[in-house]
């Protein structure tokens, strides 16, 4: 059975449609990259999968129960966990009680504030510090980190690499293969082509609101991901 | 040695203005919702402590402690079945329900207790003193309710630094989405922000209706003293609000020893104007927005 499956979903933003009878399934242990341009509708994905944007039809199903009605803070203890856009991170609080805080709600596993330390070192030196005064690397790296405190089996992870120095987003793919060699099954949201087909098993391209492509990265030609990218 | 006795009563009023603040800064830095309606809520317990203590013949002590938990249990559901719904993207909102709801209180109050003013009796307690010398000397009553509102104040910061769910509220606070996926239900932290908001207000109430007399028009006064409280110590600050408290205290008590009595609740408000003219942000400003 898929970890998480989408049936024809359709979301709206008030009369402003962002995704139009989207289908898709992602396997236990996939690393599913959704790319594809600014609108494309990859966001309101991974909002919708994690509760915080409703479908007005179709279904979202993980393990293949319904989870339309289940509210945002409760599927973060069902093992699903978001790593919003723009991080998002708590500024008021330090960085070990980000930390914390993504523990809230979560399930009970291997992830702790040590091994969140291990997997990012260089949050190390910086726990006592108010998260508002890192940098946009440390703010990723503790916002992943804040995610996998809550032991999730399906990660989302947004734009992760957006506005980010590349050895900082190389640290941030390493990490990302990490992850994938335990076993947890992510999507992951990217403009940058790139860098996510380096992780992924499986791609989607997204077109307002429609995807326009869909396939292993080995099976795709980059023209054919050019062409589905800007609609041509 | 006047002055110092008048300075003296000013700091100690002023704990008492800091407690019927930290309701009404705890409710904005969690939700940034302006509750209208704190000052009477603080009214209201103060008459359902005189009602308990006149139906029920329990003491001043018991029926304060009661009228805490009922006020903690009516600040959650008062939260999570109103004033939640009236939070979203339209600030004035919740602001006009909330006016409503003093304006219910308060006539409420009218109707069934009438616009007498009433008292607490807490027997000897409100008039020993102790004398410091011969010109100087501090009531215990005033003492009490000094300390009372130092030990709140630091309870609740405790709360909010030092717990897994002061964590949450502070979370909540910062970016209410985000919490959200870490899996806080913010309708449940609102709702216990506002009951923790109103045990402690309505300690306030009980407070000064021991220290003197009230009826049920006093809300409105008590509202505007807890929010130049809140606004000279600094949204967001709850020790601020304590300062906060204490130059408003002092303001009026030394104002009406210089100018005659009458004159203190002016000053105190012209001191106000003046810190929030100098300083708007106030003595403790902290950026609590994200």
């Amino acid at each position: 059975m898929s970890v998480l499956e989408l049936q024809e979903v359709d979301v709206f933003y008030g009369d402003f449609q962002a995704l139009f009878k989207v289908t898709l399934k992602v396997e236990q242990g996939q690393t599913f990259a959704c790319i594809g341009a600014n609108g494309g509708g990859k966001s309101t994905l991974l909002r919708t999968v994690a509760g915080l944007q409703r479908p007005t039809s179709g279904k979202v199903l993980f393990h293949g129960e319904p989870v339309d009605q289940v509210p945002a803070h409760d599927r973060v203890g069902m093992g699903i966990a978001l790593v919003p856009e723009g991080r998002r991170v708590f500024p008021s609080l330090t960085v070990f009680e980000n930390l914390q805080i993504g523990a809230y709600g979560g399930r009970k596993g291997d992830w702790g504030t040590d091994s969140v330390m291990e997997l990012f070192p260089l949050l190390k030196p910086l726990v006592k510090r108010q998260a508002s005064s890192l940098s946009g690397g440390e703010q990723q790296a503790l916002a992943i980190g804040r995610a996998l405190m809550a032991n999730p089996e399906l990660l989302l992870l947004d734009e992760v690499s957006l506005g980010l120095a590349p050895v900082v987003i190389k640290r941030i793919y390493e990490a990302m293969l990490h992850l994938v060699g335990t076993g947890t099954t992510i999507v992951v949201v990217e403009q940058d082509v790139q860098h996510v087909l380096t992780v992924a098993d499986h791609v989607a391209c997204f077109l307002e609101g429609r995807i326009s492509l869909e396939g292993k990265p080995s099976d795709l030609s980059s023209e054919a991901i050019t062409a589905a990218y800007f609609g041509m | 040695m006047d002055w110092v006795n008048v300075a003296l009563q000013g700091i100690l009023l002023g704990g008492l203005y800091a407690l019927f603040a930290t309701g009404l800064a705890l409710v904005f830095g969690v939700m940034r919702m302006v509750n209208l309606a704190h000052g009477d809520l603080g009214i209201l317990a103060a008459f359902v402590a005189l009602f308990l203590v006149q139906s029920l013949h329990l003491g001043v002590m018991w029926s304060g402690l009661l009228t805490i938990v009922i006020m903690f249990v009516v600040g959650y559901l008062l939260q999570r079945g109103l004033l939640n719904f009236t939070l979203g993207s339209d600030d004035t909102r919740p602001i006009v329900v909330t006016f409503g709801l003093s304006i219910i209180i308060q006539n409420g109050l009218i109707m069934w207790f009438s616009a007498d003013s009433q008292g607490l009796d807490a027997g000897t307690l409100e008039n020993i003193s102790i004398r410091i010398n011969d010109q100087l000397s501090i009531g215990w009553f005033p003492l009490l309710v000094f300390v009372t509102s130092i030990v709140v104040i630091a309870l609740l910061q405790t709360f909010l630094n030092r717990t897994k769910l002061g964590r949450a509220f502070r979370a909540t606070s910062d970016d209410r989405e985000a919490a959200e996926l870490m899996g806080i239900d913010n309708r449940h932290i609102y709702g216990l922000a506002m009951a923790i908001a109103l045990a402690i207000v309505a300690l306030a109430g009980i407070l000064l209706a021991v220290r003197t007399t009230f009826d049920p028009t006093q809300g409105s006064f008590r509202l505007i003293y807890a929010f130049e409280a809140v606004i000279m110590g600094g949204m967001g600050s709850i020790w601020g609000t304590l300062i906060g408290g204490i130059v408003l205290g002092m303001s009026q008590t030394l104002g009406s020893q210089a100018f005659g009595a009458g004159w203190g609740l002016l000053v105190g408000h012209v001191v106000f104007l003046t810190v929030l003219a100098v300083r708007p942000s106030g003595f403790f400003a902290k950026t609590v927005t994200a």
